[in-house]
């Protein structure tokens, strides 16, 4: 029997029993559910975290030298944190020797900061603004640019003026329906004058990225922002993946032999990618997909038994319907391939089901959680897939044993 | 056995005695000679009971007969029905059906034969009860690898040749008694099998629709049909032109009409 004849008589064997049909497909639909559900939400989560959080808290190819992590998202011991806090600080003096050991092309900023409340003439009450200190290359590393006005000029990095660029969030507040550009914010007791406003950095898990003012390193600030002569971190960026994980190692050297630590003593000081603030996502990402791998398989093992026995009691329903269709020149292969049809068409249907469901389901998941759950190209296919092979393993048995009834026996069947 | 190379015609109505002695192995019967039996044997294990349903049947058919083959309850009739529509393969004997030994075939084998060869009628009708009788009609064809435009024009033909040009997209359900039978019919036309092979096949009908169908068969076996009829009504046997009769897994009797119904005579 031709196939697209065998599918067209299998799908209008399941319409004619439409129920029944459905309960007999949804544990298969719900493995696929399960399957598209999970792979779009983790994916989606997993481009999140990647691109929105981490990706706009570390510029590409790039890494810090700082005493500690800053992304710190993760499971730690008393022991970890007493450790971090013993850290020396990252000094002015590192800036040097750091800088001159770097291959050409690389790029490098020294970068302190602190909360410091602000005040403009505009808004009566001061706010806490994020302030940033520092140096020529940082704007170019983050890829920062200002929506109006300009950035610092070398002699204002050179001479550390007072100048400032602010975020939007810190434009709103302070100069309410104004261009910011060209007035002042005063931070303790010294104004500085706004260069430029910069384009807006977005936020992620509710943290807006837009509340900071940036000052040249050697401007006044720098005095409020850290102690003397300690800086936050060093930002290294170079113009390739491959050429960051020498560069790193470079960096790492210098600062070992500064620190005049042993071969067996560990780092006291941090160089800190993307990669290394995303440790602790990528564990639970795995155990996501483990779980993403477990609740399919279940829904489609189940799934499969129940289409294997739906399979068995058809059969029997439809002994004299097989000992006709014997009786008209069915050959075994015949008998077989029907229910093997049938059987994987159930189960394929009920995989397209499952997208549907799944792709729903990732929906409703984006619109109520800020979570962003795109649905998977591939996890559809597989879905697919799966579903129409879980048929077809499932039918087999029924089948063969359909194919095996005598045709005088069964034509005596009820 | 004495082994003869050719066939000894016998006249219709030669008694069991004086059966035809058929071709040994390896010679086929002439091509006029569709059914031609010699020893067939059947038996069965029924719960450790030995059931010996044919205990050597030997029957010569030609083209173009219509022969009725009769016998009580147990004779063994359906037995042989089964064997000379190739549902079932005898333990001992040969079948030689349109000249191709066909005792000694494969499962598929057998299912190539009926498809091609067979066309059953059966008491109990056998139609597809989900199916339209038009699709009822080409599922024959669909077994032979058919495309679906020529299958549907075939099936169509065939249906009209039973009179049922009107109530072809009916299902089984929206038929009568009569209507399901001459679409089992048509079904059983429909590849041109050699023998058309009917089991009872007014067992359920009333006796004016077991008229109607008794002369839809005459009709194609006028038309050159060659028509086989199991049945254990004389009645209906006597429509034949031909009556075997069974008993106990043997040949009885083997008479044209006539003879038959002088013997009916004789013991009513």
């Amino acid at each position: 029997m031709p196939f697209f004849e065998a599918i067209r008589l299998a799908l209008q064997q399941i319409w004619v029993q439409k129920l029944k049909s459905f309960f007999t497909l949804l544990g298969v639909m719900i493995g696929v559910t399960f399957l598209i559900a999970v792979v779009s939400i983790v994916g989606g989560m997993s481009r999140y975290m990647t691109e929105q959080l981490v990706g706009k808290i570390m510029a590409v190819n790039s890494f810090e030298l700082r005493h500690r992590p800053n992304i710190n998202i993760g499971d730690h011991d008393e022991s970890y944190w007493r450790e971090l806090r013993r850290r020396p600080r990252i000094k002015e003096s590192d800036i040097e020797p750091v800088a001159s050991a770097l291959p050409d092309g690389v790029l490098w900023a020294a970068v302190g900061y602190d909360n410091l409340a602000a005040s403009s003439r505009y808004v009566a009450k001061p706010k806490g603004v994020t302030a940033f200190t520092v140096t020529d290359d940082y704007f170019t590393i983050k890829r920062m640019a200002p929506v109006s006005g300009r950035l610092f000029s070398p002699q204002e990095f050179e001479r550390g003026m007072p100048v400032i660029v602010i975020g939007q969030d810190v434009a709103d507040y302070f100069f309410p329906a104004l261009d910011p550009v060209g007035r002042e914010l005063t931070i303790r007791g010294i104004p500085y004058q706004i260069v430029g406003l910069m384009e807006k950095q977005g936020s992620a898990f509710g943290i807006s990225f837009d509340k900071f003012i940036v000052a040249p390193h050697k401007s006044p600030i720098n005095r409020y922002v850290n102690a003397h002569g300690v800086i936050d971190a060093i930002m290294i960026q170079t113009p390739s993946r491959e050429g960051m994980l020498s560069t790193m190692e470079t960096v790492r050297q210098v600062m070992r032999a500064r620190r005049g630590l042993r071969p067996a003593e560990k780092d006291n000081f941090e160089l800190e990618t993307s990669d290394s603030a995303l440790e602790f996502w990528n564990k639970i990402k795995s155990y996501l997909v483990m779980a993403g791998v477990a609740l399919p398989a279940i829904g489609l093992v189940v799934g499969a038994i129940v289409i294997m026995n739906i399979m068995l009691v058809a059969v029997a329903e439809r002994t004299r319907e097989i000992g006709i269709r014997k009786s008209l020149g069915a050959r075994r292969r015949d008998i077989m391939s029907q229910f093997l049809v049938e059987s994987a068409t159930l189960s394929t249907v009920g995989a397209a089901l499952g997208v549907a469901t799944g792709f729903a389901f990732a929906k409703l998941i984006s619109m109520v959680t800020p979570l962003p759950a795109a649905v998977e190209l591939w996890s559809v296919l597989v879905g697919i897939g799966i579903g129409a092979g879980v048929g077809i393993v499932a039918g087999v048995y029924p089948a063969s044993r359909a194919s095996r009834l005598d045709p005088i026996t069964a034509l005596r069947a009820e | 056995m004495s082994q003869h190379t050719t066939i000894i015609e016998a006249p219709l109505g030669a008694t069991a005695e004086r059966q035809a002695v058929l071709a040994t192995s390896g010679e086929a019967p002439g091509k006029d000679w569709i059914i031609v039996t010699r020893g067939i044997k059947r038996e069965y294990d029924m719960g450790g009971e030995i059931v010996r349903a044919l205990r050597g049947v030997d029957l010569a058919i030609q083209r173009n007969e219509y022969v009725a083959i009769m016998g009580p309850s147990g004779s063994g009739k359906s037995t042989l029905m089964n064997v000379i529509g190739c549902l079932d393969t005898p333990n001992e004997g040969e079948y030689w059906l349109n000249g191709t030994r066909v005792s000694s075939m494969s499962d598929d084998e057998l299912a190539r034969v009926r498809n091609k060869e067979i066309g059953f009628v059966f008491q109990t009708f056998n139609l597809l009860p989900r199916a339209t009788a038009l699709h009822n009609v080409e599922l024959p064809l669909v077994y032979a690898g058919v495309g679906a435009v020529e299958r549907k024009k075939r099936a169509r033909e065939a249906l009209s040749r039973v009179q049922l040009d009107g109530r072809m997209e009916h299902r089984p359900n929206e038929l009568s008694g009569g209507q399901r039978q001459r679409v089992a019919i048509a079904r059983a036309l429909v590849n041109n099998p050699s023998i058309l092979l009917a089991d009872e096949p007014t067992g359920n009908l009333d006796s004016t629709t077991s008229e109607e169908i008794m002369r839809v068969f005459e009709s194609l076996a006028d038309q050159g049909q060659t028509v086989i009829m199991v049945t254990h009504e004389p009645d209906i046997a006597q429509h034949a032109r031909r009556v075997v009769v069974l008993r106990d897994g043997l040949v009885a009797s083997d008479d044209r009409r006539s003879a038959f119904v002088e013997k009916l005579g004789l013991t009513v």
